[in-house]
């Protein structure tokens, strides 16, 4: 009975087990050992479609929405689709263009994506052609409306604020952080977009669909089991106010410069303007490029962040620094004064002051009020030869750590990009430009706010937070929470209270007093509200400018810092208007009408008459298209000279490497490389 | 006459008829599987190839039914004339085949269309048997053994007529069952390494082969080695064996191709088993410098290959196949119904699914060995070998390790005439073995 009692049976076994071992193997390398099979299994089979959802939404501190999505409708077109008794008259007269126009986009689609495949016909639709074309739509077979969605700016104002989104840069892609878009992607480019894309952008869907072999899509794949859902983007609330942002950008119109407001109590800020500003709206749908374009070629320079990115000589609105340390230092005392007759005289050269009256820096209030600075370049020689330091080096050491902790020198943390920190200078500053041999004598014009030092308007602001909180402040921000939480994680570090100084109270209280007396009959009377306790320090900042070659004096920077309430600081503004003349005629104005409106929620018809002096004024710099041009010919030729160099290395690198290959190959064959 | 009837019911041989079940259960899951639509509201239409070959299998229960009910002796008696019957049928379907994908092999009756090239795989098993069994026959005679062979032959030359190779190929399983019942050993030896060199010339390259068969006569040469030392003739046999190989592999086959071939028919041939032509032959083969491809059978083979080979060592899970579901792969349904498993349960799936057939295989030579007359055991082998080759050039086809001819994997397969004629096969053989101890001429 037995199988293998027969040879032959026993032959047609191992037949059958020889064939199946065989088949066996090569399914196991088919299917354990190449790993090809599937990825193209999942290739022909598998349709990944993304589903970007909306962006988030931003609203200023009254819930005024400052920049949300618009919808907005391409229409595309199949051309196989287009029915054959399509009633072109009546289409174009819906759209608003001519029949030649018509066939010209319709031969443009064509071309472009064939019969089959939709391809956009026009972009973004108005809302007349939307809506006409909405009316007899079921007379156009073939056409379709395509939803997309566009950032709007209903105020038309805080550009460099919020930001603008354009497709992400292939030097962008480069970055860890872009490591999750790909090209074409749409990505906050500036401002607050880009601050917080992350927030803003929500989470992309992904889909996953089977397709079969005519590339139709039949069903989810694995249902819908490794899909994402899109999550839209959360919305952010700023402390930002919409309408004293567009105010100052309108009383700015006709300047160079910015002003910069913050609430002390949490560094929420309260309007950031870049003078002379620009509609955000031109950049975003389809002119965008062009208008970019423009914007940026323009010499005034309207998409440089000037409240975060230019730095100036903070002029006589450093001199509440300077005292505040030379008090905490102890080289003075609130009664300490200088017998200034007009100008100082003990380092040699004259430096002059505006005020020449005797006792108008009989004590420190005094000094502020009349922005003496015979006084405060004395004081500044005083902290840096003061003995508790031993040398002139240390004495510097210790000014730049308090003006650091001021937060000079280093960029604030800002919640929008590319912050600037400014010039703070130390003594290895000061030692590479004098090598080694320099004395308070030196730089003394450093405790007037002149010379070596340069901070950007937002610093000044905060140093006036500073002043106003009697030594603390939170890092300058916009966001006062993101989707009505504001203890977001990303909020954190602006939760943060920074105490910065031991500065005592006392010191803090008699330079604000003296601040509110550059108000009340100082320098900066014009900055005068009634009921208010204004704390103001006027600056005029000298500045040079190369025309031509040659170091032209130009119109100084009008400069203004300010808080107020004294007693219960609410807001502290800094102000800077490039060329303009004199601290207390055109910042001045600016900081007290801010502060005005955000206190009060209007202007009094008493000081209209500034609002209209400011709107008419023409402030920019004739000189401002040269010194612009100057500038681009500088970074051009800046830029030709790294190609240049770059250039010669590899020439050089190629040169060396030909020549040491001539060397081994004659060392190695004895004879010369042909 | 009905006691004998039930007592018969339950001598069948339940294993086969296990294994039979299994087969065709997976074989409707299979199908099932490459039709379903998630969101295909109507998934038990009758229109489906589920639903129909879900009715082929029930009118194959019932034809078993009355196959059980028939005497044993009846398959032998009529065997010639069910031969005669069977010939008549491939003959008349030469003029009045229906064009079906290209060959004219299937014959319409009554809107109902069938294959005669399948079902006379039956007739001709029983014929062969009922030589092979008579008593007057003496297989070892040249005579004997050529009506033998034309028997088994002649459905296949007349198949061919009807351009469907793949199924005239079937015909020559039959050689198998001959070698059993006492075809000499050197036939089988020749016949089967003539495949095996033509397969493995086309697979392997040239050069890799060369030391294949170097190698394996060197371990032959160390098996037989005191032989070698004592008989001259030994060793020239080794010679010469191995001399005929490597001409026929190192020159015979690139011979055929670069000169006595048309670049296009190279082409065609490695299409089918879904490779590229070698860089050696391609000389012929392209035509201004660009290679030709998409060829049918090419793209065959190649999704069938992704099919197969992304399913992986567990598979994509039941239901899951992409590619079988959203027909990649042609004639998955039919041909290439083994996607579907191997995508669906890989690795795993394919050694349970191959593991069935061998024991079924295995299973059918066990009942055919225990048959006391010699009709019901060769028949028996006779299945065995058709069952095998179908097996065997199927899943290699699908697989890309042999060429690309029309030939279903049995009992998975949708199609009607080819389950019920390897129901049939079977049942016929269930029912001979009910009788095993009966004499059967």
């Amino acid at each position: 009975m037995s199988v293998a009692a027969n040879p032959r049976a026993l032959v047609i076994k191992l037949m059958f087990i020889g064939t199946a071992v065989v088949i066996l193997l090569r399914l196991l390398f088919l299917q354990l050992f190449e790993d090809k099979y599937k990825i193209m299994a999942d290739d022909i089979a598998i349709y990944k479609k993304v589903v970007f959802p909306p962006r988030g939404t931003i609203l200023d501190r009254k819930g005024k929405t400052m920049l949300y999505n618009r919808l907005a409708f391409d229409l595309t077109v199949t051309p196989n689709k287009i029915n054959k008794n399509l009633d072109t008259t009546e289409l174009c007269n819906a759209l608003g263009i001519d029949k030649t126009q018509f066939n010209k986009l319709l031969q443009r689609v064509i071309i472009k994506n064939g019969y089959r495949r939709p391809g956009t016909f026009i972009e973004q639709l108005s809302d007349e052609q939307t809506a006409r074309f909405k009316e007899n739509m079921y007379l156009f077979d073939g056409f379709e409306l395509l939803e997309r969605s566009i950032r709007e700016y209903p105020n038309s104002s805080a550009g460099l604020v919020l930001g603008y989104v354009g497709e992400v840069s292939p030097g962008m892609l480069k970055r860890d952080r872009y490591s999750s878009y790909t090209q074409g992607d749409y990505v906050g480019m500036s401002g607050l977009e880009n601050g917080y894309e992350e927030v803003l952008r929500g989470t992309r869907g992904v889909y996953f669909y089977e397709r079969d072999n005519h590339n139709r899509l039949t069903e989810s794949y694995k249902k819908g089991s490794m899909d994402t859902q899109a999550i839209a983007g959360r919305s952010l609330e700023l402390y930002l106010d919409a309408e004293i942002q567009e105010y100052v950008e309108k009383l700015m119109k006709n300047m160079v410069g910015s002003a910069v407001a913050i609430d002390p109590k949490t560094g929420g800020i309260i309007c950031m303007v870049s003078a002379p500003s620009y509609d955000p709206n031109l950049l975003r749908g389809r002119d965008r490029s062009k208008n970019y374009a423009a914007l940026n070629n323009d010499y005034k320079k309207p998409l440089f962040n000037r409240a975060t990115q230019a730095a100036y000589p903070p002029g006589s609105t450093l001199k509440p620094m300077t005292a505040l340390i030379a008090l905490d230092v102890g080289v003075i005392t609130p009664s300490f004064g200088y017998p200034c007759g007009g100008g100082y005289y003990a380092c040699g050269k004259r430096i002059g002051c505006t005020h020449s009256g005797g006792g108008h820096a009989a004590n420190l209030r005094l000094a502020l009020a009349y922005s003496c600075n015979s006084y405060f370049v004395h004081i500044m020689r005083l902290i840096e030869d003061a003995k508790k330091f031993g040398n002139v080096k240390r004495g510097l050491e210790a000014w730049h750590d308090y003006s650091w902790n001021f937060g000079f020198g280093h960029p604030t943390g800002i919640d929008i990009p590319y912050e600037k920190g400014g010039i703070l200078p130390d003594s290895s500053y000061y030692n590479k430009l004098y090598h080694g041999s320099w004395n308070s004598c030196t730089n003394l014009f450093v405790g007037m706010g002149q010379g070596e030092i340069s901070l950007t308007p937002l610093q000044m602001a905060n140093a006036m937070c500073i002043i106003a909180n009697h030594g603390y402040y939170y890092t300058p921000h916009f966001v006062k929470s993101i989707g009505g939480n504001p203890k977001d994680t990303l909020l954190t570090p602006y939760l943060k209270k920074h105490k910065v100084t031991r500065i005592s109270d006392s010191s803090f209280a008699i330079v604000a007093l003296g601040m509110q007396d550059v108000v009340t009959h100082g320098t900066g009377k014009i900055a005068q509200l009634p009921n208010i306790n204004i704390c103001a320090k006027t600056g005029t900042v000298e500045n040079k400018a190369a025309i031509d070659g040659v170091a032209v004096k130009m119109q100084n920077h009008s400069a203004f810092v300010a808080f107020a309430p004294r007693e219960n600081p609410r807001i502290a503004v800094a102000v800077m208007v490039e060329n303009a003349g004199y601290g207390a005629t055109w910042a001045g104005p600016i900081a007290s009408l801010i502060i005005e409106k955000y206190l009060t929620d209007s202007i009094s018809t008493k000081r209209k008459y500034l609002e209209t002096k400011l709107m008419n004024a023409n402030l920019i710099n004739p000189y401002l298209p040269k010194i612009e041009a100057a500038q681009r010919f500088r970074d051009s030729m800046r830029y030709e000279m790294r190609l240049v160099n770059k250039k010669l290395e590899e020439r050089e690198k190629y040169v060396k490497d030909s020549l040491l290959i001539r060397h081994y190959f004659e060392k190695i064959y004895g004879k010369k490389l042909p | 006459m009905a006691k004998e009837n039930t007592s018969s019911f339950n001598r069948i041989d339940g294993i086969t008829l296990l294994l039979y079940f299994m087969l065709v259960a997976i074989g409707l899951l299979s199908v099932f599987s490459v039709e379903y639509r998630s969101a295909d509201p109507n998934l038990f239409a009758m229109s489906k190839g589920f639903m129909k070959q879900f009715m082929f299998f029930g009118v194959a229960i019932f034809v078993g039914v009355i196959i059980f009910f028939t005497d044993s002796k009846f398959f032998s008696s009529f065997a010639y004339l069910f031969y005669a019957i069977g010939i008549f049928l491939l003959i008349i379907t030469i003029f009045l085949g229906k064009d079906v994908k290209g060959s004219h092999s299937w014959l319409g009756v009554g809107g109902i269309a069938f294959q005669p090239g399948e079902v006379s795989k039956i007739f001709t098993a029983l014929a062969l048997s009922k030589f092979l069994s008579s008593p007057d026959t003496n297989f070892k005679t040249l005579k004997h053994r050529l009506i033998g062979t034309g028997l088994a032959l002649l459905p296949c030359a007349i198949i061919i007529l009807q351009d469907e190779t793949g199924l005239a190929l079937v015909y020559f399983s039959f050689f198998l069952v001959m070698y059993r019942e006492g075809l000499p050993n050197i036939v089988m030896i020749i016949a089967i390494s003539i495949i095996v060199l033509t397969l493995a010339s086309l697979l392997i390259d040239k050069a890799i082969l060369l030391y294949i068969i170097l190698g394996l006569t060197l371990i032959a040469a160390y098996f037989i080695r005191h032989a070698l030392k004592r008989d001259m003739g030994v060793r020239i046999i080794l010679i010469g064996i191995f001399s005929i190989c490597i001409l026929f592999s190192q020159v015979a086959v690139p011979f055929v191709f670069t000169h006595v071939m048309k670049g296009y028919q190279v082409d065609r041939i490695y299409s089918m088993i879904g490779r590229e032509v070698p860089e050696d032959y391609q000389s012929k083969t392209t035509e201004g410098g660009k290679k030709k491809s998409g060829n049918a059978s090419d793209y065959n083979v190649t999704q069938s290959k992704i099919a197969i080979g992304s399913g992986g060592l567990l598979g994509k899970g039941f239901l899951n196949g992409t590619s079988t579901k959203n027909d990649f792969v042609p004639e998955q349904n039919t041909d290439f119904i083994f996607c579907a498993v191997g995508e669906q349960f890989g690795f795993v799936g394919s050694l349970i699914l191959i593991g069935i057939y061998v024991s079924l295989l295995f299973r059918i030579m066990f009942l055919a060995e225990r048959q006391r007359s010699a009709f019901s055991r060769i028949y028996g082998y006779c299945v065995a070998s058709i069952f095998f080759f179908h097996f065997a050039i199927n899943l290699s086809m699908t697989i890309g390790l042999a060429p690309v001819i029309g030939i279903t994997l049995p009992l998975l397969s949708y199609g009607g005439s080819s389950l019920l004629s390897f129901s049939i096969l079977l049942f016929i053989l269930l029912r001979l073995d009910v009788d095993r101890q009966a004499m059967i001429r």
